[in-house]
């Protein structure tokens, strides 16, 4: 029998922490290896975390809602397996007390007092980098001022001087926001009696930095177009039941709207492109960020080569992103490497809308609901369906004119869906 | 140089400046043939006799009172209170004459008098024997109010406010008058008033403090360096009108600031010293500004152990400054 340690895994590249959202276990269970042993919240994705072993649960290190760091112990499992002798218990319990010991409460890190930002403001000082001596882990002034006299100041300094160069104002900016807007603990908002509280989740704290880093850096511009897609909805609805007894799938009129939007962007590669800050990058692939939306989150999955699919393969592709988004099955290699984000937002109603730039491309474009409206056809009044569609876009990299040239090119392509100029295969 | 008590000191000085100067004489009760009731003005009486050493009706507005005249008049009077906490009779007098006396006169007359008086527990002394009282005088321009810590202290500062040419109340901690031993110089010395002076030179958290509970601290800093804890530690020794430099660069030293006094808490003295540093040092605290202090209670109790709860110690003063390290 020996006791193994479950650490915190690393769920993505650039995943550096998880939250337990929720254990699968209890101290004492018997678990077999790879059942699921707790359910984990990052930045980009929400996971069942397998049991590396099989054996009986000892103990639980974190409370649910807590933040581990990757590699950090979970829990420890009493195994049968057998196990190098270098692995000797007393090693074990030495290990895990001492895990105990700087397992400590950081709920002060951040807490910086007046003199502490005072000293990392004159002397350049990222806090972040500094460990806090002060109790549940506030850096004291001492730790700022020893941190100072040893010259790494200077160093972290010269270090991030070179990487702001290379990427130019963007990079730059953003960085002088953040020395500029001293780090302070938002100011409290208090509940009251009756209110709920609702802890924010991995993702919903994601969201909300990638929001306000888009608000923050980007020139958003906005513009809106209307287009008549009543060929689009006759179309559809001609071949749909047949399509989705051939192919088992629905056909939605998302796929259309991809396809004319994939075919512009091919045309106007300045849209399907990002800020550098002393450049701008067109991509070469386009890869298409969807915008789904779950229960009480929003995630953007990515259609890759979006321009290589035919309407059928995008309409295999969206619902198979929408599935894994219902039944939370996203990787984080799912939500990478998007180029231009559309967000189906006439899905709910909406007739309108002003989309937040997914950071750091330089356009989104919401489709809006398709409704049956009375418009002037040939000098009379017609009933036709007709849709908006507005997008948001990053004005440092594009301008109302090559934006509006875009949107007349989907709004031409879109107009003009037919039995014969649009194959489905 | 000589080790000397706290008391030892008093008498001393006062001595020394009767010698000097023939105009400086005491009255107070049991001042003269007693010796008072410490023993602080012993052999004055033998020494000086009777018109120098004058004993007094139990009328603490009267000593006061009689002190002001006299010292309106040139002379320079020492007038003692047996306890602080008998000082009220002549508030009047110390208030509203005494302190205003050069302002009301446009510089005509002024009231060089020095009102000395026991104050502090710790001696079993109940309710009528163990207040600190200058809080209540330590809003009045026009006084100076001296608490020295130490027999070298006491001595300096009270030839200089015998000297001094307005009024000056020199509390002496009853506790300290024999519990305190210190060198002195042989030769003579003064000190200037409205000067503090750093008791301790340390980087992690600044006490000021003054009176007995200087001693205090200096207790808890040296326990507390076997820790590793460097405490820096600042005397007031004039607690009105406050030497606001000495306090303000006290607290940048560490930014860390405990305030300690045996006085009650609310509107004590240290609050002023608080206030001092929130108005100047916002961007060199490192911690929110800790006070200890007696609690907010009508009294000192008599019982032992209930005095013993009341009263600041080196224990508490010792976990005050390591709460604040560990911050």
């Amino acid at each position: 029998m020996s006791v193994r340690q479950m650490e915190m895994p690393q769920l993505g590249e650039s995943v550096t922490e998880g939250t337990i959202s929720q254990w699968l276990v209890s101290v004492g269970d018997k678990v077999s290896k790879y059942d699921p042993i707790a359910e984990i919240t990052t930045d980009k994705v929400n996971a069942e975390v397998p049991s590396s072993f099989s054996g009986k649960i000892t103990a639980l290190l974190a409370e649910e809602g807590d933040t581990l760091p990757v590699g950090k112990v979970m829990c420890s499992i009493e195994t049968s397996e057998g196990e190098p002798a270098a692995e000797a218990v007393p090693d074990q319990t030495s290990a895990a007390t001492s895990s105990a010991d700087t397992d400590q409460d950081q709920s002060m890190k951040k807490r910086y007092s007046p003199a502490v930002l005072r000293l990392a403001q004159e002397n350049d000082v990222d806090l972040e980098q500094l460990t806090g001596s002060g109790r549940s882990g506030r850096i004291t002034r001492k730790d700022v001022e020893h941190f100072i006299a040893s010259g790494k100041a200077a160093q972290q300094h010269s270090s991030s001087a070179p990487s702001a160069a290379h990427t130019g104002s963007a990079a730059s900016f953003s960085e002088a926001v953040a020395q500029a807007v001293p780090k302070r603990s938002e100011p409290a908002v208090q509940s009251e009696a009756g209110d709920i509280d609702i802890p924010l989740t991995g993702v919903r704290r994601a969201i909300a930095r990638n929001m306000v880093r888009s608000k923050h850096e980007i020139p958003h511009a906005w513009t809106m177009i209307e287009v008549d897609v009543t060929n689009l909805v006759n179309y559809r609805n001609q071949i749909k039941n047949i399509f989705h007894k051939k192919e088992g799938t629905k056909l939605t009129y998302l796929p259309f709207f991809i396809k004319a939007i994939v075919a512009a962007l091919k045309e106007f590669p300045r849209i399907n492109s990002t800020w550098a800050g002393d450049r701008i990058i067109e991509k070469k692939a386009v890869n298409i960020s969807l915008a789904v939306a779950a229960e009480d989150a929003l995630y953007v999955p990515v259609i890759r080569h979006a321009d290589e699919k035919s309407i059928k393969g995008l309409a295999i592709a969206v619902n198979e992103m929408a599935a894994k988004v219902r039944e939370n099955r996203l990787s984080p290699d799912d939500m990478q490497g998007g180029t231009f984000t559309i967000n189906n937002t006439g899905s709910f109603g909406s007739i309108e809308s002003q989309p937040i730039i997914n950071y750091p491309q330089a356009a989104i474009l919401s489709i809006e609901s398709i409704v049956k409206r009375p418009v002037v056809v040939n000098d009379m009044i017609a009933i036709r369906d007709m849709v908006n569609l507005c997008i948001s876009i990053d004005h440092r990299v594009l301008d109302g004119l090559v934006t509006g040239h875009f949107l007349a090119r989907v709004k031409e392509r879109l107009e003009n869906i037919s039995p014969e100029n649009t194959p489905i295969y | 140089m000589a080790v000397i008590s706290y008391i030892e000191a008093v008498t001393q000085a006062l001595k020394e400046e009767m010698e000097r100067d023939e105009d400086v004489f005491v009255l107070g009760e049991d001042v003269g043939k007693r010796g008072g009731v410490f023993q602080a003005t012993k052999g004055l009486y033998e020494e000086f006799g009777e018109k120098r050493v004058i004993d007094t009706p139990l009328a603490e507005s009267a000593i006061v009172g009689v002190g002001i005249g006299a010292a309106m008049y040139g002379l320079r009077p020492v007038a003692e209170m047996q306890f602080s906490d008998f000082m009220l009779p002549a508030a009047n007098q110390i208030i509203s004459e005494a302190a205003k006396t050069r302002y009301r006169s446009n510089n005509d007359w002024s009231a060089p008098i020095t009102i000395r008086a026991p104050y502090g527990g710790g001696v079993h002394g109940g309710l009528y024997h163990s207040q600190s009282m200058e809080a209540i005088f330590a809003n009045v321009p026009g006084l100076k109010i001296v608490m020295p810590s130490t027999p070298y202290d006491v001595k300096g500062l009270l030839k200089s406010s015998i000297r001094s040419n307005d009024p000056v109340i020199f509390y002496e901690h009853k506790r300290a008058y024999r519990l305190i031993k210190g060198e002195v110089p042989d030769q003579e010395y003064t000190l200037p008033i409205g000067k503090a002076d750093i008791k301790r030179e340390g980087t992690d958290v600044t006490v000021i403090t003054y009176g007995l509970a200087v001693h205090f601290a200096l207790k808890a800093a040296e326990k507390l360096a076997a820790d590793g804890i460097s405490t820096h530690i600042l005397d007031l020794r004039t607690v009105y009108p406050l030497d606001k430099e000495a306090v303000i660069d006290a607290a940048r030293k560490t930014g860390k600031v405990l305030l300690v006094t045996e006085d009650t808490k609310e509107g004590s003295v240290i609050s002023e010293v608080a206030a001092t540093i929130a108005e100047n040092c916002l961007f060199d605290l490192d911690a929110p500004v800790r006070r200890l202090a007696a609690p907010d209670a009508p009294s000192m109790p008599y019982a032992a152990p209930l005095e013993k709860q009341f009263l600041i110690t080196p224990e508490k003063v010792e976990q005050a400054i390591r709460d604040l390290a560990e911050f």
